[in-house]
């Protein structure tokens, strides 16, 4: 036993010394919530990831971790990417948010980026995409686009970004559609495929014909494709699932981020900083609108959009009222980024609580 | 909130689907540890037959060869398990969670040019007249044969082990492997094909998955369910009739959990959620604790390694 032990020991010597010989400039490390073959959220990262590979070549390298639990396991995860060498560390999940401070804190030279976070430390940035922006434009198409009223929602945790997608997404669909309800589903799971069908089919027998997800993987659009009513794309534009059945969609693009992210910590000017962009710098960028949507509600999709993207128009624009009939915004009032990024409430009109 | 909403035909037809995958794998599972193998990789098997099945099934333009293929290759991966395990005498714990990794891995290696595309669909057979019996009709007799195929297979295994010969000399291998050689019986073969059957099940768990439940193919898109299967097989105290209460209970409060959410009910979200879990433990705690039973139903020679010259 002792020899196997001395000789993966060696091995592994040899190994590190291998990858020390030729060593990049910077080393990056990716930590993935799902696997970057869901087609959604991590599928996003990991083109980022190959983005920049492809912009810097042999002077960086990097490497991915895939299907690392939220909680302690990627606490051990980023410090064995901390110990073997890496410069930079992406943690791609919302609740890994703890565990990269406390790994950040022990490793004080490693560049941390963590997403949809907004714990931030000397070494540890901040970033994230106003999907809130994306969900408007299509919240606005669901509205249109349902008969029968109900928009079946797929929500994984009952964290801000997940609640702020809802209120901007039903927001929109209400000022569309002054009849139309929400059933919310909560799953508790960002990938599980067959549960994400599961809950698919349970709002279509609950009566909705068009469904919103805010899950990682394409099997909503899946159903919905087979039992004939509509979805969207999330976070990849997933057309090739539900060619009858996708409206639209909304995609991640965090290549241009990733790229000048690694060039500032290559060229030395790399420092914390917090990013949320939306649809006007494109990290929230939206896919192309289905023919079965009437042209003028295309039309009023892409001015909404484009009123978003330009600054002219805010998703959350008073006057609105949280559900308990409290007064939020006054008219014509916008929503601060303080508040959007710790939301933990639905607006008027919702129904059900959130999970406490 | 509306409870006449949730029609409970369409609920109960539901669950049966929704349990299918989780009572496949804990079958084959199940006959797996009777023969006194412990295989923790059901995970790495179903996510192969997930794969294969689909790749089959796309490339050959057949769901039913799908299905096969799904069956046939958690069976190959399974065979490996069965050559460590079995022939090179090594740790059944460590080699089944080598084999899941083994076969996560090796699925989204093969599954890569397969996303994004959907497979046929497997049809469903119509059966005339049984069909047509009001609410029992839909309950019972509009599934795939896939569903009927879990259910008999679960009746099949409970009778070949009370009533067969070879179920016994399985059941007495499992239970004591020393005894069993000593009468003769060849524990290693015997236990890689019980290996294979179970890993067939896996398989065709897996395959169910991507063909018929998602109907898609996604990398890790099993997500865990392996683990239930097995989970299941303990819980049942390895009694294959109780791998229905479990896997229908557990299926049953997953669906109705989404459902209840879904009519807005004043519940906590946190609470529907753990039920499946919770109320599937309570359901088989109760019946492996009844009296009829003495001590524990756990195969004797479970997870040992079995070594000739003793």
């Amino acid at each position: 036993m002792k020899k196997i032990i001395n000789f993966f020991l060696t091995l592994s010597g040899i190994l590190l010394l291998g990858s020390g010989v030729f060593a990049a400039d910077l080393k990056v490390g990716f930590v993935y919530v799902g696997p970057p073959g869901d087609f959604g959220w991590t599928y996003q990262h990991d083109q980022g990831r190959k983005a920049v590979e492809k912009a810097f070549g042999d002077r960086v390298e990097t490497t991915f971790a895939e299907n690392v639990p939220e909680g302690a396991d990627a606490e051990r995860v980023m410090t064995q990417m901390a110990l073997s060498g890496h410069d930079m560390i992406f943690a791609t999940s919302f609740g890994y948010m703890d565990p990269v401070m406390n790994v950040a804190a022990k490793f004080p030279n490693v560049k941390f980026e963590h997403a949809t976070g907004y714990k931030r430390a000397d070494n540890v940035s901040t970033y994230s995409a106003r999907f809130y922006e994306g969900r408007s434009v299509i919240g606005h198409i669901a509205g249109k686009m349902t008969k029968s009223n109900v928009v079946g929602y797929i929500a994984s945790f009952p964290i801000p970004e997940v609640v702020r997608g809802i209120n901007a997404a039903y927001l929109a669909a209400k000022a569309a559609n002054p009849n139309v309800k929400f059933k919310i589903v909560w799953v508790f799971t960002w990938f599980d495929p067959a549960k994400e069908a599961d809950a698919a089919n349970a709002l279509i027998d609950q009566g909705a014909d068009v469904l919103m997800a805010h899950t990682d993987s394409p099997s909503p659009l899946t159903v919905a494709e087979e039992r004939g009513v509509f979805a969207f794309g999330q976070a990849s534009d997933m057309l090739q699932f539900g060619p009858n059945a996708r409206l639209g969609s909304i995609i991640d693009d965090w290549d241009p981020y990733y790229i000048a992210r690694v060039q500032a910590a290559l060229d030395g000017t790399w420092e914390s900083t917090d990013t949320w962009d939306g649809l006007a710098p494109g990290m929230a960028a939206l896919g192309g609108f289905h023919e079965k949507i009437p042209m003028d509600v295309r039309a009023e999709a892409m001015n909404l959009a484009v009123a978003i993207a330009g600054g002219r128009t805010h998703s959350f624009t008073g006057p609105i009222n949280r559900q308990d009939g409290s007064a939020w915004l006054a008219e014509g009032e916008t929503a601060d980024d303080g508040t959007l990024l710790g939301m933990n409430f639905y607006v008027e009109g919702i129904e059900g609580d959130i999970p406490q | 909130m509306d409870f006449s909403s949730i029609d409970p035909v369409i609920l109960i037809a539901s669950l049966i689907v929704a349990s299918t995958p989780i009572l496949l794998a804990a079958t084959g599972e199940l006959i797996v540890e009777k023969s006194g193998v412990l295989n923790l990789g059901v995970e790495g098997m179903m996510i192969i037959g997930a794969i294969s099945g689909f790749i089959v099934c796309v490339e050959l333009n057949s769901p039913l060869l799908g299905l096969i293929g799904a069956a046939l290759g958690g069976g190959f991966l399974s065979i490996v398990f069965g050559i460590v395990t079995q022939v090179l005498r090594a740790n059944q714990v460590a080699s089944g969670l080598a084999l899941t990794m083994f076969g996560l891995g090796l699925a989204s290696l093969l599954g890569h040019s397969y996303t994004g595309i959907k497979p046929p669909y497997l049809s469903t057979p119509d059966i005339p007249f049984f069909s047509e019996i009001p609410i029992l009709g839909k309950i019972l007799f509009q599934h795939d044969f896939v569903v009927y195929f879990s259910i008999i297979s679960v009746c099949l295994v409970w009778y070949f082990f009370r009533a067969t010969r070879f179920g016994l000399i399985i059941k007495a291998i499992g239970e004591n492997q020393d005894s069993a050689h000593a009468l003769g019986y060849n524990v290693i073969k015997t236990r890689i094909l019980t290996i294979f059957i179970g890993g067939c099940f896996a398989g065709l768990a897996g395959g169910y998955l991507s063909l018929v439940r998602v109907p898609q193919w996604t990398e890790g898109m099993t997500a865990g369910a392996g683990w239930i299967a097995l989970a299941l097989v303990v819980f049942s105290s390895w009694k294959p009739l109780r791998l229905f209460v479990g896997a229908y209970i557990f299926g049953g409060f997953t669906i109705l959990q989404l459902n209840l959410q879904a009519i807005g009910i004043e519940l906590s979200v946190a609470l529907l959620s753990m039920t499946p879990y919770i109320v599937t433990i309570i359901a088989l705690v109760i019946i492996s604790s009844s009296k009829k039973q003495g001590g524990s139903s756990t195969p004797g020679s479970l997870g040992k390694v079995f070594m000739e010259a003793q």
